[in-house]
């Protein structure tokens, strides 16, 4: 895999395709992930997937990964038709991935992660662990990362588990090769050595299917630009013939379908004023995940915060919600220091989070729509000692229509529900608190394009009628069609502030990618 | 109405198969010995029943937020033992004084051990993250040394109080009949209404199931999962210091290994019942029929001279075959779930699904 050893099996020449998706649909339930999508992997070039959230890259990724099986259309590799029905599968046929997600035992050494589920063996069937060291540390010194195989992952930090997840795949020796947000936590240094490698894997004949959120930096590593848009493949250029304008609107196609940057703007009092907060990262780092980030919200005010991945968006809104710690700073909620209260302290006081995660930190699985929703009020709906059960009851119902879920009842369970109709759940339970400040972290994930419409619209009813609304997203046509103000974070910082009406995609974008030490204090 | 019956479905299943196990083994046995029906063998068989529903209902707090509670046999221990310590006089330190409690001084004693005990539990599980199953394992052993320790080894007997010392009546009020039926029986009536009432009707009961379903959910939601937890450790703690006091009353002796064991026996009851041990999954109903499964399969084997050794292979048995029927209930619920929604007019949620499939393989 380094040095001589890396003759690519098989005969072809640099870019003769590989690999080769032939109408690839993907259904779960009645959405459709991927409309028929054909799709070509050449050897020894870099693909590079452009696209929104939720526009089927990452569906198609798992389907070559063998993680996903197509619900039709099949896979050709180098001509023959294959079907991967495991990502074993697809390692044995020669393709590995670098997850988005890192998919790493914390208890185990660097090298034990490298080799899980592929260890090697010597001939009495032990692990051969003076081999996989070996292995492990060329791979890593190959990728110029100073830590020893025998490190502990949960020692290293984010940017370093990322390698290990980059080295896993590499150990790998595939012919084709998948990386899903590589650099995601890596820094500008650590970006321009795994590019470096990527040169040598492609010299090699691997093929490179590359996707990253970071628009500029994928145009620079790319070969060969494809575009997905709403489950298909809408272009495909050679990298030559692109730049950032045309990406973007080859990712965009069309407006949004709702569009709020002309509502009136009329805020009261400030409801929301989030001072100096720092809050430290929980991966032992000692790096600040937010840093001394400083924020007014007004009543009837929807502001945004957009970022990439490892802004320090999620950590900011769990902080101010209560979940996390805060390690310097304020956070006073209409005119009250709120800093040290617990969660449920803050939802009286009127402050309350609609998660990231709705599956992990949003629903309460076991229970029907109706408890769902009235689980954060429920303590104020008494009767003496007892549920007002009535009360309950109409009040669920009110919040039902008021929010517009599409169910066969309050008592329907929860998970009958589709993803839109549960959010709509988590944010009406929210709303059922009587809330001054609203936050919500990524409210519109995993939900299609009209329930996002809808939620929005909720938003600027509920703010007109003068709640305070703080939001992350990582869709800018969302930040921008949605917000009275866009706030944007980079690496822990606030980084620029814009007036949604008055900027363009291509500022934003460039806003969330620049480094926050240079525009340090710049505004907040 | 249908809605209703809808949502309730999994609940009424795993009601309706402990139930149908219950008429089961009535039938069997009934038509092996014609006592088994006898209205006094009945109301000794519930008596028996009696004390492993109690804990056992205690035990459902517990199981509902997806903890276990192993130290309440010790805790059974625990509570006689001090009873039966305070009926024979407790001599006041320092002096040579000897101090009789009236009864209802040691009924409020032993339930406040029990609580006590729980409160410890809560305190290691909630505030100083130990596993439950670790932190009770601890507590069983701890408690049970507790438990010698007040007779120093030796046990209580005659129990009955004396009129000159004015702690008669510990041993009839607790042990003889009211309205006809045994004060145990009675106990087991109001407690199961009191919980049932408590799961179903109080915010605390909503809050319970949250957070045993979904519990970074619940606490997100503003549900104070901590004071929640403390509160289930110390209900169940409360409900094996009632029957350690009902049992010493039972035997009108304490007696320090009283109760070893029972632990296992509540735990079994609430699974029969159909409860999940991933928490979330449960209900009174369920429980009081689970423990009524086991106490009248173990006196009916008794009853129809089955030998011991074999009464535990089929207790055990029958334990095994409630989770792997709830098992396999639960899968073809899930998938009669996953149809509907993947039905006209509604686009489903796949990561709903996956989750299910991660709250089922817990279960």
């Amino acid at each position: 895999m380094t040095g001589s050893d890396n003759t690519v099996t098989g005969s072809g020449r640099s870019g003769e395709v590989v690999l080769r998706a032939i109408d690839i649909v993907k259904t779960y339930g009645a959405t459709q992930a991927l409309k028929g999508v054909n799709f070509e992997v050449r050897r020894g070039k870099v693909t590079v997937l452009f696209g929104e959230n939720g526009a089927g890259k990452s569906t198609l990724m798992k389907i070559i990964s063998g993680v996903e099986q197509p619900t039709s259309g099949h896979l050709e590799l180098e001509g023959n038709r294959i079907s991967l029905s495991s990502p074993n599968d697809a390692r044995a046929a020669g393709i590995a991935i670098i997850h988005q997600e890192l998919n790493l035992c914390a208890n185990l050494s660097v090298r034990d992660n490298i080799f899980l589920g592929h260890e090697l063996t010597n001939k009495g069937g032990a692990v051969d662990y003076g081999r996989e060291s070996e292995l492990a540390q060329q791979v890593l010194d190959w990728l110029e990362e100073p830590i020893s195989p025998e490190t502990l992952v949960g020692d290293l930090r984010l940017g370093q588990q990322q390698i290990v997840e980059i080295a896993r795949a590499l150990v790998a020796d595939a012919r084709i090769l998948i990386m899903d947000e590589p650099t995601s936590a890596l820094s500008a240094s650590e970006v321009t050595v795994l590019f470096k490698v990527i040169a040598d894997l492609t010299k090699r004949g691997v093929a490179i299917v590359y996707i990253s959120h970071h628009l500029e930096e994928a145009i620079e590593v790319a070969d060969e630009a494809v575009v997905f848009r709403d489950g298909q493949l809408v272009a495909t250029a050679p990298a030559e013939e692109i730049d950032l304008p045309w990406v973007v609107q080859q990712m965009v196609g069309r407006a949004a379908d709702y569009d709020f940057s002309d509502r009136p703007r009329e805020y009261g009092d400030v409801r929301l004023s989030i001072q100096g907060v720092k809050v430290v990262s929980p991966d032992g780092s000692g790096r600040l995940s937010v840093n001394d980030v400083s924020i007014d919200v007004r009543a009837g005010e929807i502001v945004c915060l957009y970022g990439l991945m490892g802004a320090g968006r999620t950590e900011l809104m769990e902080a101010l919600a209560g979940r996390e710690p805060i390690a310097a700073g304020r956070i006073v909620l209409d005119g009250e220091d709120v800093t040290h209260l617990s969660i449920p302290d803050r939802i009286a006081k009127g402050m309350v989070l609609v998660p990231e995660d709705r599956q992990r930190d949003g629903l309460v699985q076991l229970m029907s729509v109706g408890q769902n929703l009235s689980l954060s009020s429920i303590a104020n709906l008494v009767k003496g000692p007892f549920v007002a059960r009535k009360r309950e009851a109409v009040e669920v119902d009110a919040q039902v229509k008021d929010v517009r879920v599409k169910t066969a009842g309050s008592r329907a369970p929860i998970t009958s529900l589709s993803g839109g109709n549960q959010q709509k759940v988590v944010i009406g339970r929210a709303l059922m608190t009587q809330p001054k400040v609203l936050l919500l972290d990524e409210p519109s994930r995993g939900i299609d394009v009209g329930a996002k419409g809808e939620i929005f619209s909720l938003l600027f009813k509920q703010a007109e009628r003068g709640l305070a609304v703080l939001y992350v997203t990582s869709e800018i046509s969302e930040a921008l069609s949605a917000s009275h103000r866009l706030i944007v974070m980079s690496k822990g910082r606030v980084v620029r502030e814009f007036d949604p009406a008055r900027t363009t995609r291509a500022e934003v974008m460039a806003a969330s990618d620049t480094d926050a030490a240079a525009h340090n204090g710049s505004s907040s | 109405m249908l809605a209703r019956l809808k949502a309730n479905r999994s609940a009424i299943i795993a009601e309706g198969r402990a139930l149908l196990a219950l008429v089961i083994i009535v039938v069997f046995f009934a038509s092996m010995s014609s006592r088994f029906l006898d209205t006094t063998n009945l109301v000794i068989m519930t008596r028996h029943v009696a004390f492993n529903a109690i804990l056992a209902l205690g035990m459902l707090l517990v199981i509902l937020n997806g903890g276990i509670d192993l130290s309440v046999g010790s805790t059974v221990g625990l509570s006689g033992m001090v009873a039966g310590y305070l009926l024979k006089g407790w001599e006041i330190p320092g002096t040579h004084q000897v101090a009789y409690p009236s009864v209802w001084v040691v009924i409020l004693v032993g339930c406040l051990v029990g609580m006590l005990v729980g409160v410890v539990n809560g305190i290691l599980v909630a505030k100083l993250n130990v596993a439950p199953f670790i932190a009770t394992l601890g507590m069983m052993y701890a408690v049970r040394g507790l438990a010698e320790l007040v007779g120093n080894g030796q046990t209580f007997t005659q129990l009955f109080g004396q009129k000159a010392l004015g702690n008669t009546g510990f041993v009839s009020t607790l042990h003889d009949n009211v309205l006809g039926l045994p004060f145990p029986i009675w106990v087991m009536i109001v407690l199961t209404v009191l919980c049932s009432l408590y799961l179903t009707r109080t915010p605390f009961g909503r809050w319970l199931y949250a957070s045993g379903s979904n519990e970074r959910a619940a606490a997100l939601s503003g549900v104070p999962v901590k004071r929640v937890q403390v509160r289930i450790y110390v209900l169940a703690g409360l409900c094996a210091g009632i029957v350690g006091l009902l049992l010493t009353a039972d035997l009108s002796a304490a007696v320090p290994e009283g109760g070893s064991g029972y632990e296992l026996n509540a735990i079994a009851a609430v699974v029969i019942g159909g409860a999940a041990l991933s928490g979330g999954r449960g209900t009174v109903r369920g429980t009081i029929i689970g423990a009524f499964v086991i106490g009248f399969l173990v006196d009916g084997l008794v009853l129809i001279g089955v030998s011991v050794f074999w009464q535990e292979v089929i207790k055990g048995a029958v334990i095994i075959v409630a989770v792997v029927v709830d098992q396999a209930q639960q899968r073809l619920q899930k998938r009669r779930t996953a149809k509907q929604v993947s039905g006209p007019g509604s686009s489903p949620a796949a990561p709903a699904a996956r989750s299910e499939s991660t709250v089922m393989t817990r279960a």
